[in-house]
């Protein structure tokens, strides 16, 4: 049997098309406006996060003396320092992991590297973006028309460039605010995977919600929402230094605009050239 | 052989195959958002994470 039976391959390059053209047009756009807004913050973060790096190695050799000390006493502290000790360890190794290895240099190399990041992301959130408006499209033929269904071009695209704001920024930003460079936090993994979990949630969810006529799985959609700030995010073991929370707070501001603008852009251009290559 | 008869016989059923071929076709290109989402958000080789680094910082993915 072959691909061509089960995969409808006009469609496939016509999603194909819409997401590589709108995510290269959000990409650049998002690029311009982080140069102006994120890319000061974070250059100031990185300052931050050097003399840190050099104060670290101090604080490091202090507490090796201090657990040495202690463990003549107190066997079980040294055990819990130890095992904290090891835990910044890691993280240190894997920082130095990556920056021993290539990085780009400052100026027009990086930006150009994050020029090409960004645009790799839109493209991929545009493929999951145009899939599930493709989906939706050819669902809602046999089925009764909502007033959402009766929209076409970019209007409707700017609904469903909303719905991947909150998808895949708002929902994870309330458990996992975005970081800046060296800021403190739960292990990577344990992040990454709550990162997944409440997309896949929340997209369910939102789905349900949105687009099923019973009372139930509306409820049912609500719930899924919920449910990976009921578990909880992973919390980071230690707090911030007042000095970086103004910083903090105004990346956390600046990544918010600059989201907003990408996924409304994208959902806009999304739907607008869906209507375009039919 | 009898399975794979039977198998024929309900993917030639217009309204399944029908399905099948969205549902295919859109896990398709969720497939390959998934791998270009990957490699510039999720990847830990170092010169992905570097060259992404403030990409990723921007969009809000756990980055270090």
């Amino acid at each position: 049997m072959s691909l061509d039976a089960v995969i409808n391959w006009s469609a496939f390059k016509r999603i194909v098309a819409t997401a590589a053209l709108s995510g290269v047009l959000a990409g650049l756009l998002l690029t311009a406006v982080q140069q102006l807004q994120i890319k000061p913050i974070i250059s100031q973060a990185e300052v931050f996060e050097q003399a840190a790096e050099k104060a670290s190695v101090a604080i490091d050799a202090e507490t090796h003396v201090a657990e040495h000390l202690d463990s003549a006493q107190h066997i079980t502290t040294e055990m819990d320092a130890h095992i904290h000790s090891h835990g910044q360890e890691n993280e240190a190794m894997q920082h130095e992991h990556h920056a021993n290895a290539w990085q780009p240099t400052d100026g027009v190399e990086r930006t150009a590297y994050t020029a090409l990041a960004n645009v790799s992301l839109a493209i991929g959130f545009g493929l999951f973006l145009t899939a599930a408006f493709n989906w939706r499209q050819s669902s809602s033929q046999h089925t009764k028309h909502s007033a959402n269904d009766k929209m076409d071009g970019w209007r409707v695209g700017l609904l469903w460039g909303l719905a991947g704001y909150l998808v895949f920024f708002v929902a994870p930003s309330l458990g996992l605010p975005p970081e800046l460079p060296g800021s403190q936090s739960a292990p990577l993994h344990d992040r990454q995977l709550w990162w997944l979990f409440t997309v896949l949630m929340s997209a369910s969810g939102l789905y349900l919600l949105v687009f099923n006529q019973q009372l139930a799985f509306k409820i049912l959609g609500l719930v899924l929402m919920a449910t990976p700030y009921i578990i909880g995010a992973p919390e980071p073991l230690a707090h911030e230094a007042s000095s970086l929370q103004a910083l903090a707070s105004a990346f956390i501001q600046a990544t918010a605009i600059a989201n907003a603008l990408l996924w409304l852009t994208l959902g806009a251009l999304m739907g607008y050239f869906y209507k375009k290559f039919a | 052989m009898s399975l794979n008869i039977s198998l024929l016989t309900r993917l030639a059923t217009p309204q399944l195959s029908a399905v099948k071929e969205k549902v295919l076709t859109s896990l398709l290109a969720i497939a390959l958002g998934a791998v270009l989402l990957y490699g510039a958000g999720f990847s830990e080789m170092s010169q992905l994470h570097n060259a992404a680094h403030d990409g990723r910082h921007s969009a809000g993915f756990p980055c270090h």
